[in-house]
């Protein structure tokens, strides 16, 4: 069936815009609720952000709160993602250990993992004397730390991808959204790609940090932001850090809204062999330059929290642009003023981790069925500003 | 027939190097020429492999032969992942076969 203005590729019941590990969760659930679906990117599989990141699937540091809660769910949705999935996504359960230099850091931590566990966070607090039985090779003198056993890990592209793959979605790669189609009544009824245009009476915006440019291609504005990270990578190496393992002013970073450079030491091991060092944040735009002051301030702090690494090489250095919104929460379900376009997106630096709850979150929409949790802190028109009555 | 045998690579670049000197591999003593790379002083004896992979412990030596590779990377004086073919060979200098990553002493 010709359109007027571009040739038809596909028509299906949702086509989501973004292959990420958010667009292939949303995908996964949006099929398992009897869906059809279509994966449109204009570049590859996990090629923006997911493929940028360590795959971590936190609840350690979350305040207790919509992403907390958002994060706890995933946390148990991943479980089942892992049973369903190949053991290539190398999902670990290896819990996080967040430290602390000093009593006053040590004490907030408690405060926190505290207030977390009223809202169902496992933690366990480690005196300074037994932070080493977790971690042998952790620098001495630290004031101690929290275990937090259910964090984990995957490897989040090939995570993202084995996940599209279950869903059975149609795969459009390499095909850029150039319009985002309306009927008669302004509701969206698919986009045009330079292939063609691909049909659906919803359309899942879950391009990340790049969500912007999508939403104004409907006609609505999203404020993603991009906060772009480093991450180092050491040679391969035997299992040296056991878990994620992280220094507490890691939680003030996430949460900080300055544009300035902001490092903290974050270490964790790999399946694979080389250690990950993070973690970085500054608003520089989409610049791509490699800094050698990040990666300086990187290396430093990682080797004071683990004197050991001071002695191993670090092969490479990446880098990517988290999607960043305001107030910190992502942007998750219809747009009221673009009927039938939904949002997925803005995850800053957690997308692997909340991408499960989102995808059911996105699927419960699509389908009018009752959503797993409150949606409602996520409105992707929350950003609007009013005018002065 | 005497010319073929001369066509070794330092006979055509007319190589008059200084004496040979000794390295050691595992502790067996091997000579080496100035200049040489630790990789072509090895290959220079007959050795092919001083590497174990640390999946599968398949043999590894000088595949690239210019530093891009990586595959010839030994324990050099009991520091880990040199690149044998970069490396100037020194009087003295002990490669040994390097296991995996050559971190295992780092495990925990």
């Amino acid at each position: 069936m010709p359109t007027r203005n571009g040739h038809h590729l596909d028509t299906s019941d949702v086509v989501i815009v973004g292959a990420g590990a958010v667009g292939a969760a949303c995908a996964y659930y949006a099929a398992r609720s009897g869906l059809s679906v279509t994966v449109v990117d204009r570049g590859a599989v996990a090629g923006g952000t997911t493929g940028a990141g360590e795959g971590n699937l936190l609840v350690s540091d979350k305040e207790p709160g919509p992403e907390l809660d958002l994060a706890l769910l995933s946390a148990r949705l991943w479980r089942e993602l892992a049973a369903a999935l190949p053991p290539e996504i190398e999902y670990e359960t290896k819990g996080g250990l967040v430290v602390a230099g000093d009593e006053p850091g040590l004490a907030a931590l408690r405060t926190l993992s505290e207030a977390q566990t009223a809202a169902g966070v496992a933690s366990t607090c480690l005196p300074a004397d037994r932070l080493r039985d977790a971690e042998p090779h952790l620098a001495p003198g630290l004031a101690g730390g929290v275990l937090y056993p259910q964090d984990a890990q995957v490897q989040p592209a090939l995570a993202a991808a084995y996940l599209l793959r279950a869903s059975g979605a149609r795969l459009h790669l390499g095909a850029e959204v150039t319009a985002v189609l309306r009927g008669p009544g302004g509701a969206v009824r698919g986009v045009r790609t330079p292939r063609g245009d691909l049909l659906a009476p919803a359309v899942v915006n879950a391009t990340g940090t790049w969500a912007g440019e999508l939403a104004a291609l409907a006609g609505v504005t999203v404020p993603v932001l991009p906060r772009r990270g480093f991450v180092l990578v050491t040679e391969p190496l035997p299992r040296v850090v056991r878990r994620k393992v992280y220094a507490a002013d890691y939680v003030a970073d996430v949460a900080s809204d300055s544009a300035a450079l902001q490092t903290s030491a974050v270490v964790e091991g790999t399946p694979a062999g080389p250690v990950l060092i993070g973690a970085s944040r500054e608003r520089v735009g989409f610049d791509r330059t490699l800094s050698v002051e990040v990666i300086r301030r990187l290396a430093a702090r990682a080797a004071a929290l683990f004197p050991v690494l001071a002695g191993v090489r670090v092969m490479r250095a990446y880098q990517g642009f988290r999607p960043y919104l305001p107030d910190h929460l992502p942007a998750i379900g219809p747009d009221p003023r673009a009927p039938g376009l939904l949002h997925a997106c803005g995850h800053e630096g957690a997308g692997i981790g909340l991408a499960p709850a989102t995808g059911q979150l996105i699927a419960a929409a699509l389908t009018a069925t009752p959503a797993p949790l409150d949606a409602a802190p996520f409105r992707p028109d929350r950003f609007v500003e009013r005018s002065p009555a | 027939m005497s010319r073929r045998r001369r066509r070794t690579p330092a006979a055509l670049v007319r190589a008059r190097p200084e004496p040979a000197f000794e390295i050691s591999l595992d502790g067996r003593p091997l000579p080496a020429l100035p200049g040489q790379s630790l990789a072509a002083a090895l290959w220079a004896a007959g050795v092919l492999s001083w590497r174990r992979t640390r999946g599968s412990g398949r043999p590894r030596g000088a595949f690239c032969g210019i530093g891009s590779c990586y595959d010839c990377l030994a324990t050099v004086n009991g520091t880990p992942n040199q690149r044998a073919c970069l490396i100037p060979a020194r009087p003295g200098d002990a490669v040994t076969t390097q296991e995996g990553h050559g971190h295992a002493g780092l495990a925990v």
